[in-house]
């Protein structure tokens, strides 16, 4: 073993990449890189190569403090040490403490001269010496006083490395940069992970450093291009399987017609010939048929058995007895046979095969189109305002709190909350909401959707892997590839299915050979093929797998996110479906409903005397006064003297005015004669609204009732819920009589109330102790305990809110109209799935015996191998293509 | 009468001779490398099977599974760990890194997205 100058690691001479001549003596390198720094300086690693031992020495120390190494040693003695300023975003401070907390921590470093934070800013500018301290301190120092760190970190494909050392070098040389807090670098997968402070350094400066290690960098593929790369590889594989198909085609075809000379004698003698007949079979079964023996020998090896082994086995016993029957004639004739050939067997089984594989994979390509369409969504550059200035950067350099401009037409890049500006969104592609949504300072946007009328500014909120569309992507990635647990039996059988499949082959033929009629050999050979080609594990396999991708994929179009395979399977079971009342059937927030007048007072009048005194109040029901008039435009007053009653209501002085607002009691303790809004607030009261008495300079003057409204589509849902054989419960902490008004509303027969937040779990177990299989409809945050516990947990979400961990179903969109969607699929995919496992059970178990033979000493029922291989090339596609279908089921949201 | 006995008792050798081979032959155990004693790591060949296909690891220590797949086969598009709830793509030609954290003792397989690929992961 030779040992390679440049990085150390030890070279076999006979496998080195590369070696150089110097003075005589041969250097054997591990990588070209490491021959190119020897070559450029032979001295520096021969004379570091005999003192090795203080090489590793120093590597060490290097290791510990990369920014000492910076500065030449005669700098550092001297006494004026060099200074830099540093710029850190910080993220999570919620107040000016928090910057203080931060900047006392920081200043206590070694090194530092002077921290300062800036809480409107949100960031932290450090003064200190390089030779003393590394940043990377003062991230671990922010880190630990509770808050985080602005960085951005991003994976950077690397080319050419060979060796652990090169991990080094390119580890080292990156974190010597400023403003790099951490760099891996993985040389299986080789990549670098850097997670950089985008503000001190770019991807630029990165890939220049790398680059300038002696390493090449490639192109960081965004997901999108990644699918992009498998789809070129895919088209080409598709491009070469369709042409060796057609010539196999046309091969198959002539052996196929020389091989009946009494059905088709018009055909040329010299294709009956068996050795043209071989010549023309022998590129089918080699060239063409390649790939089976490829895939079978690689499985094999492993101890495993798949459709190839099956097709190589198969097409090569025919074409294996057809060869020696053209060779050896004799030995046939003297055995009492009459010497045949099969070719036109094993050639148009392969051909056969191909074509199955080829609609397979057209069909197999669409399965995952939803996915696709959501990773080319992302948006690729953003706008953003930093210092003043406005730059475009890459999507991936977005920080949280970075002020984001968004253009007419444009797409919106990140997750944020506007802070200037309004427009209207088209929110469609994320929520499934046609209408475009109207947006103002305040309001949450979400990334990828796109931007029509007007410009903006919004503060970034979530970015990279944390925006709602990065995470639907995932929940999406994730349900696609999980099971639905009605495909555990195809599972397991596909496990053992195809050493079984050849077992009974070779039964068969033994079978055929002892007892079956003359000439024995033949039908054992025929029923031997027919058997191994006409079993398809595939299309068990295929079954579920691809209608959970379809279905979960169709969902996510809709705005419905499904978490996978077993929520899927458990909605179509679903008989009873329990909603939250606040905030999921109703809006969540009071409004008012009615005003009613009383001593000739009107209503604005009313109204505006009540929501001016409510405007000392933050009551929530104050609120929904207040809004009402704003809407209205009754001109509201600031009132004086404002008192609360507790319990009761308030009182204030509104335009020299005396007001007094809340519930009878408050009337009568003082002395206000209600009696004529008695009946009326007793109507009002049993419809589930809240009265309010209005009394102005001591006289009754009205009632204003307020409610927490249904939402639009909370009726039309429910009632398309109970058609779908569903039973509807409403659960609340509400009394019973407000609950009971909602529920007659709402159209739903049974309604669980005064149940206290903590008991909605113990609610949820009780229907299921009845034998109810239970899907629960709440948000994601109140009601997650309940959401567990059902057999379904359907979150009702809003924007950006998309993971909910507790939830088997997320609905994107506050739309109860989702639940019935999603309910709906279900049924759909399993009724696919079911239709999927029964025609490839069928298939498989009414097939393999048929090809046996079974049917044979009854009916003279014989499959020719061709025959079977044609069905089972069907069976395959034929479930792919029926998942196929659930794309175009209608969902209307 | 002869060659029917050949037949026949070929016939059951082939059978018991396939089924052992497939279902009861004893496969290597590989055991994981460790890196830097933070994490233990593993290259996998991925080619009509997995080579290693039955590997053992260390309980509580992180594992990085590198799968690398040299065919682009359909049938071994996809590597599940059902008891860790990971199922991942695998492009072709190209490594892909699984990490897992292996809290308990036990057997877990691994298989491609369809079960007929198997692999174990042994966690002691």
């Amino acid at each position: 073993m030779a040992q390679d100058p440049v990085c150390g690691m030890e070279v076999n001479e006979k496998e080195a990449v590369a070696y150089s001549l110097y003075k005589g003596k041969k250097y054997y390198f591990c990588a070209q890189v490491c021959k190119r720094k020897f070559d450029e300086n032979p001295e520096k690693y021969i004379k570091a190569d005999s003192d090795k031992g203080e090489k590793v020495g120093e590597e060490e120390e290097e290791k510990e403090s990369n920014s000492i190494e910076e500065d030449s040693p005669g700098l550092e003695k001297t006494a004026e040490a060099k200074k830099e300023r540093i710029d850190l975003p910080i993220v999570g401070m919620s107040c000016a403490s928090c910057a203080s907390t931060i900047q006392k921590g920081l200043s206590k470093i070694r090194g530092v001269d002077k921290a300062n934070v800036n809480f409107a800013t949100s960031k932290a500018t450090v003064l200190y010496q390089p030779k003393l301290v590394n940043p990377a301190d003062f991230i671990s120092t922010v880190r630990k006083s509770g808050y985080e760190v602005g960085t951005a970190s991003i994976e950077i494909p690397i080319q050419g490395m060979q060796c652990a050392s090169c991990v080094q070098n390119i580890e080292k040389a990156l974190l010597r940069m400023r403003g790099i807090t951490k760099a891996t670098v993985n040389l299986a997968t080789e990549k670098a992970r850097v997670e950089y402070i985008p503000s001190e350094t770019s991807l630029a400066e990165i890939k220049k450093a790398i680059e300038q290690t002696g390493y090449k960098v490639l192109d960081i593929p965004p997901e999108e291009e990644l699918e992009d790369m498998e789809r070129i590889v895919r088209v080409k594989e598709y491009k070469k399987l369709k042409r060796r198909f057609f010539i196999g085609l046309i091969l198959g075809l002539m052996i196929f017609l020389g091989s009946s000379p009494r059905l088709f004698p018009w055909i040329p003698p010299f294709l009956n010939n068996f050795f043209v007949l071989w010549l023309l079979a022998t590129p089918v079964q080699f060239w063409i048929g390649w790939q089976f023996y490829k895939g079978a020998w690689g499985a094999f090896k492993h101890r495993n058995a798949d459709m190839n082994t099956l097709i190589a086995v198969g097409t090569s016993a025919a074409y294996l007895y057809s060869l020696a029957a053209t060779l050896f004639p004799s030995l046939f004739e003297s055995g009492g046979l009459r010497p045949e050939v099969y070719f036109d067997t094993s050639a148009m089984i392969i051909v056969l095969i191909l074509l199955g594989r080829l609609l397979e994979a057209r069909a197999k390509g669409q399965t995952s189109e939803a996915i696709k369409k959501l990773i080319g969504l992302q948006p690729k550059t953003a706008r953003v305002k930093r210092d003043g200035m406005e730059m475009d950067i890459p999507v991936e350099e977005v920080l949280v709190g970075d002020v984001v401009l968004v253009r007419p037409g444009e797409k919106i890049p990140v997750d944020g909350i506007i802070v200037a500006g309004k427009s209207s969104v088209d929110e469609s592609m994320i929520t499934g909401e046609s209408m475009p949504a109207k947006k103002e300072t305040g309001d949450e946007v979400i990334g990828a959707t796109i931007n029509k009328t007007g410009s903006f500014e919004f503060r970034a909120t979530r970015v990279g892997k944390d925006t709602a569309l990065a995470q639907i992507i995932k929940l999406v990635q994730d349900a696609q590839g999980s099971k639905a647990p009605i495909q555990r039996l195809a599972d397991v059988i596909a496990g053992y299915f195809v050493p079984i499949v050849i077992s009974i082959a070779i039964a068969t033929f033994v079978v055929w050979f002892n007892f079956g009629p003359s000439p024995a050999l033949t039908f054992a050979l025929l029923n031997f093929v027919a058997v191994m080609i006409i079993a398809c594990p595939c299309a068990l396999g295929l079954a579920t797998p691809t209608a959970v991708m379809v279905g979960t994929g169709k969902g996510a179009e809709n705005g419905v996110l499904i978490k996978g395979g077993e929520s899927l399977e458990t909605a179509h079971k679903l008989d009873t479906i329990v909603f939250d009342k606040t905030g999921t059937l109703t809006k969540g927030e009071p409004e008012v409903t009615d005003i009613i007048t009383f001593n000739s007072y009107k209503e604005d009048e009313i109204l505006k005397f009540a929501a001016s005194a409510e405007k000392g109040s933050e009551h929530p029901l104050g609120e929904a006064l207040i809004k009402k008039a704003d809407e209205t435009q009754v001109g509201l007053q600031d009132p004086k003297n404002f008192k609360a009653i507790e319990g009761h209501g308030i009182e204030a002085e509104v335009e020299k005015v005396s007001v007094l607002l809340g519930n009878a009691k408050l009337m009568r303790d003082r002395n206000i004669e209600v009696k004529g809004l008695m009946e009326k607030a007793e109507n009002l009261a049993q419809e589930g609204k809240t009265p309010i008495y209005v009394a102005l300079a001591g006289q009754p003057a009205g009632l204003i009732a307020v409610a927490d409204t249904l939402k639009e589509n909370s009726i039309r849902s429910v009632k398309k819920l109970k058609k779908l054989g569903l039973e509807v419960i409403m659960l609340t902490g509400d009394n019973r009589r407000t609950a009971e008004a909602v529920s007659r509303k709402a159209g739903i027969d049974r309604v669980i109330s005064e149940v206290l937040p903590e008991d909605k779990v113990h609610e949820i177990k009780k229907l299921q102790s009845e034998g109810k299989k239970v899907a629960m409809v709440g948000d994601g945050i109140n009601d997650a305990p309940a959401l567990a516990q059902a057999d379904v947990g359907i979150a009702i979400g809003s924007g950006t809110d998309v993971a909910m961990e507790a939830s088997d179903i997320t609905l994107i969109k506050g739309e109860l109209q989702g639940v019935v969607s999603a309910i709906e699929l279900s049924k759909r995919t399993i009724k696919v799935i079911k239709q999927n496992l029964f025609w490839a059970f069928f298939y498989n178990t009414i097939g393999i015996p048929i090809a046996a033979g079974v049917l044979y000493p009854f009916f003279g029922i014989l499959l020719n191998p061709i025959f079977a291989s044609a069905a089972m090339a069907f069976s395959s596609v034929s479930v792919v293509s029926n998942s196929l279908r659930l794309r175009r089921v209608k969902l209307k949201v | 009468m002869a060659a029917k006995l050949i037949v026949t008792v070929s016939g059951i050798l082939l059978i018991v001779l396939v089924n052992w081979y497939f279902f009861f032959s004893k496969r290597k155990k590989t055991e994981a490398s460790f890196k830097e004693g933070r994490i233990q790591e593993v290259r996998i060949n991925v080619k009509g099977g997995y080579d290693p296909d039955v590997i053992v690891v260390k309980k509580g220590i992180p594992v990085r599974l590198n799968f690398y797949r040299d065919e682009t086969a359909d049938c071994s598009d996809t590597i599940v760990f059902g008891d860790f709830n990971i199922r991942k793509p695998l492009p072709a030609f190209r490594t892909t890194s699984i990490e897992i954290l292996p809290e308990k003792e036990g057997e877990y397989e691994f298989t491609c997205g369809m079960g007929m690929l198997k692999g174990k992961l042994i966690v002691r």
